[in-house]
C-alpha cells in the first residue's frame, strides 16, 4: 500500500540531492534562517531577564517544543502550500486521476529534504531545554515529553492543510496561511502571558496555539497556568491536535469535492 | 544625464508596475492581513518586555507600538522578500532582450520597484497602521515636519532596498543560481534592519557597526527612528543623511557591477 508513496519520496530526495553543493547551501541557510527566531526570543528575553513572568529556562522549554514541532510539520506536510499552483495550472487533475490519496501525493511530490536540518536543530534545542529546565520528572511527564512535540507537529500540520485548502476557493490569498502557520509558530514559542486582550483569547485558546508548547511546558514544570486555565487542560494537547487534524481533514475533503479544474 | 523622453519611459514603467500590483487584489488583502497578525504578535512581545521597566532600549511603550505597526506597514513597501524576475531572466538568457532596449537595465529595475512601492504604500502600509492605531496607544510625532522627514526617509529606504536587491540579482551573472546569495541577504537584512527587534537592544559596538558598515538599518530602523523622533530632529536628519550616503554608495556599486556583468555576458548563438 505504502510502496508507491515511498517510491515517490525516494525519487524526490534523490533528485533534490543531485546537486550536492547547492543542496548543502540550501540546507545550511534554511537552518540559519530559522535560528533567527531563536535569536529574536533570546534578544528580547535578555533585555530584562524574563518574558511574560517566566524565567529563561522555562521560556527555553516552550521555545524548544515549538522549535521541534513546527519543523516536523513543515517537513512532513509543508509542501501542501503548493496546492495553489496545482489548482491554478490545473495540474491537480493529474493528481486526482491517480489511484492514490491526493493529499499524500501532494506532500510526497514536492518533499523538501532541506527542511530536515531544522528538525535536527529543533531536537537539539528541545533536549538542551529539557536538561536545564526544572522539569518535575514522573512517568506521566516522561510520556508528555515524548508526545508533546508530536502533538504539536500534528497540530501545525493540520493548520498547514487547513489553510492550503482555501486555495480551492480563493487562489491568491495564499499569504493568509502564513499568518497562521508561521504566525502560529511565533505565538506558540512565547508564554501566553505575553499576549493580551482578544488576540490572546482568539489565537491562544480559540485556535489552540497555547496547546502546542505553553500548556504542555507548564505541565512538565508542574506550574499552574497564571491565566487560570484548569490544571487538567494542560495535559490535553494530544486531544486538541487530534481534533484539529480531523477538522482539517474534513475541510480538505470538502475542498477536493469543490475542485472544478481550469477549463480549457 | 536623463533626457525627458527617458524620464517619460521610466514613469510609464513605474505606472505599469503600479497597475500590475493593483490587479492582484486578493493577494494584496492577504498580505495586509498577514502583516497585521504579525503586528499583533510583535507588538505584544515588545510591550511585554517593556512592561517590566517601563521602557525598552530607550523606547517608551507608545514608541514601541508605532515602531512595530509602522514597521509591519513598511515591510511590503520596502520590499525585502519580493519575487525576483531578473535572476531568472539572466539564467535563461532573456536578459539580452532587456539590454538591447534603449533604457538602462538598472533604471528600469528601480523605476518598476518605485511603482510597486507606491502601490504598497497606498494599500499594504495603510491597513496594519490603521489597525495598530485603533488597537493600541500609538506614538504620534510631536512636530509636523517629522512626517515630511519620514516620507523622505521611506523613499530612501525603498531605494536602498532596491539597490541591494539589484546587486543580489546581478550575482546571477556569476552564480546563475542566486538562492544562496538571496538567503544571505534574507538573514542579514532581517536581523540587521530592525525588522525583528529594534537593533538598539543589541550591544552598542554592534549597533554602531551596523549603522556605519552596512546598509541594513537604512531599510527600516532609520525611517522608524525618524518617525518616533528618537534623539530629536537633529538625529533624524543625521539618519536621513546616512541613507542618502548609502543610496549613493549602492548605486555606484550597482553601476560598476553591472558594467562588469554585461562584459561577462555571452550570447549563445543559434
Amino acid at each position: 500500500m505504502a510502496k508507491p508513496y515511498s517510491k515517490l519520496l525516494t525519487a524526490q530526495i534523490r533528485s533534490q540531492t543531485q546537486y550536492r553543493f547547492s543542496f548543502g547551501i540550501d540546507l545550511f541557510f534554511s537552518t540559519v534562517l530559522t535560528s533567527l527566531d531563536l535569536v529574536t526570543v533570546w534578544v528580547l528575553f535578555s533585555v530584562n531577564g524574563s518574558l511574560g513572568g517566566f524565567g529563561g529556562r522555562e521560556v527555553l522549554l516552550m521555545v524548544g517544543i515549538a522549535a521541534l514541532s513546527f519543523p516536523l510539520a513543515d517537513l512532513a506536510v509543508g509542501n501542501v502550500e503548493r496546492l495553489r499552483v496545482f489548482v491554478r495550472t490545473g495540474l491537480f487533475d493529474a493528481v486526482l486521476l491517480r489511484p492514490l490519496s491526493p493529499l499524500v501525493q501532494l506532500v510526497t511530490m514536492d518533499f523538501a529534504p532541506r527542511r530536515a536540518g531544522r528538525v535536527v536543530q529543533g531536537t537539539v534545542i528541545y533536549v538542551v531545554a529539557l536538561l536545564n529546565a526544572p522539569v518535575q520528572w514522573s512517568p506521566v511527564v516522561w510520556g508528555l515529553v515524548l508526545v508533546a512535540p508530536i502533538a504539536g507537529a500534528v497540530f501545525f500540520g493540520a493548520v498547514f492543510v487547513f489553510f492550503a485548502t482555501v486555495a480551492f476557493w480563493w487562489i491568491d490569498v495564499g499569504e493568509i496561511s502564513n499568518a497562521f502557520t508561521y504566525g502560529g509558530k511565533d505565538v506558540s514559542a512565547y508564554p501566553m502571558t505575553v499576549f493580551g486582550g482578544w488576540f490572546r483569547r482568539f489565537f491562544a485558546y480559540g485556535m489552540g496555539f497555547a496547546f502546542v508548547a505553553y500548556l504542555p511546558a507548564l505541565a512538565m514544570l508542574g506550574r499552574p497556568d497564571p491565566l487560570g486555565v484548569p490544571d487538567w487542560v494542560r495535559w490535553c494537547s494530544p486531544l486538541t491536535a487530534l481534533l484539529v487534524a480531523v477538522l482539517a481533514g474534513l475541510f480538505w475533503r470538502t475542498g477536493v469535492r469543490h475542485y472544478r479544474s481550469t477549463g480549457s | 544625464m536623463l533626457s525627458t523622453s527617458t524620464v517619460r519611459v521610466l514613469a510609464a514603467l513605474a505606472g505599469a508596475e503600479f497597475r500590475r500590483y493593483a490587479t492582484y487584489r486578493q493577494a494584496t488583502f492577504a498580505g495586509a492581513f498577514t502583516n497585521t497578525v504579525f503586528g499583533f504578535v510583535r507588538c505584544y512581545t515588545l510591550l511585554s518586555v517593556a512592561a517590566v521597566t517601563g521602557q525598552m532600549a530607550g523606547y517608551d511603550p507608545a514608541q514601541l507600538v508605532t515602531f512595530v505597526w509602522v514597521g509591519q506597514g513598511l515591510l511590503a513597501v520596502v520590499n525585502y522578500w519580493g519575487q525576483q524576475e531578473l535572476p531568472e531572466r539572466v539564467r535563461t538568457g532573456q536578459v539580452v532582450a532587456d539590454l538591447l532596449r534603449p533604457v538602462d537595465l538598472m533604471a528600469t529595475f528601480v523605476a518598476a520597484d518605485v511603482g510597486r512601492a507606491g502601490h504598497a504604500m497606498l494599500t499594504r502600509f495603510v491597513v496594519p497602521v490603521a489597525v495598530g492605531l485603533l488597537a493600541f496607544d500609538f506614538y504620534l510625532p510631536a512636530h509636523a515636519w517629522t512626517y515630511a522627514l519620514f516620507a523622505v526617509s521611506v523613499l530612501l529606504a525603498v531605494l536602498v532596498c532596491t539597490a541591494c536587491r539589484y546587486l543580489v540579482a546581478l550575482s546571477a551573472f556569476w552564480l546563475l543560481d542566486v538562492r544562496g546569495a538571496q538567503m544571505v541577504w534574507l538573514v542579514a537584512s532581517g536581523a540587521g534592519s530592525g525588522l525583528y527587534f529594534p537593533i538598539t537592544v543589541l550591544p552598542d559596538w554592534l549597533v554602531l557597526a551596523l549603522w556605519v558598515g552596512t546598509p541594513f538599518p537604512s531599510l527600516m530602523q532609520a525611517p522608524l527612528d525618524v518617525l518616533v523622533e528618537r534623539g530629536g530632529t537633529g538625529h533624524g536628519l543625521l539618519l536621513v543623511a546616512g541613507q542618502v550616503a548609502w543610496v549613493l554608495v549602492l548605486v555606484a556599486l550597482g553601476r560598476v557591477v553591472q558594467a562588469r556583468a554585461v562584459r561577462r555576458l555571452v550570447v549563445q548563438g543559434g
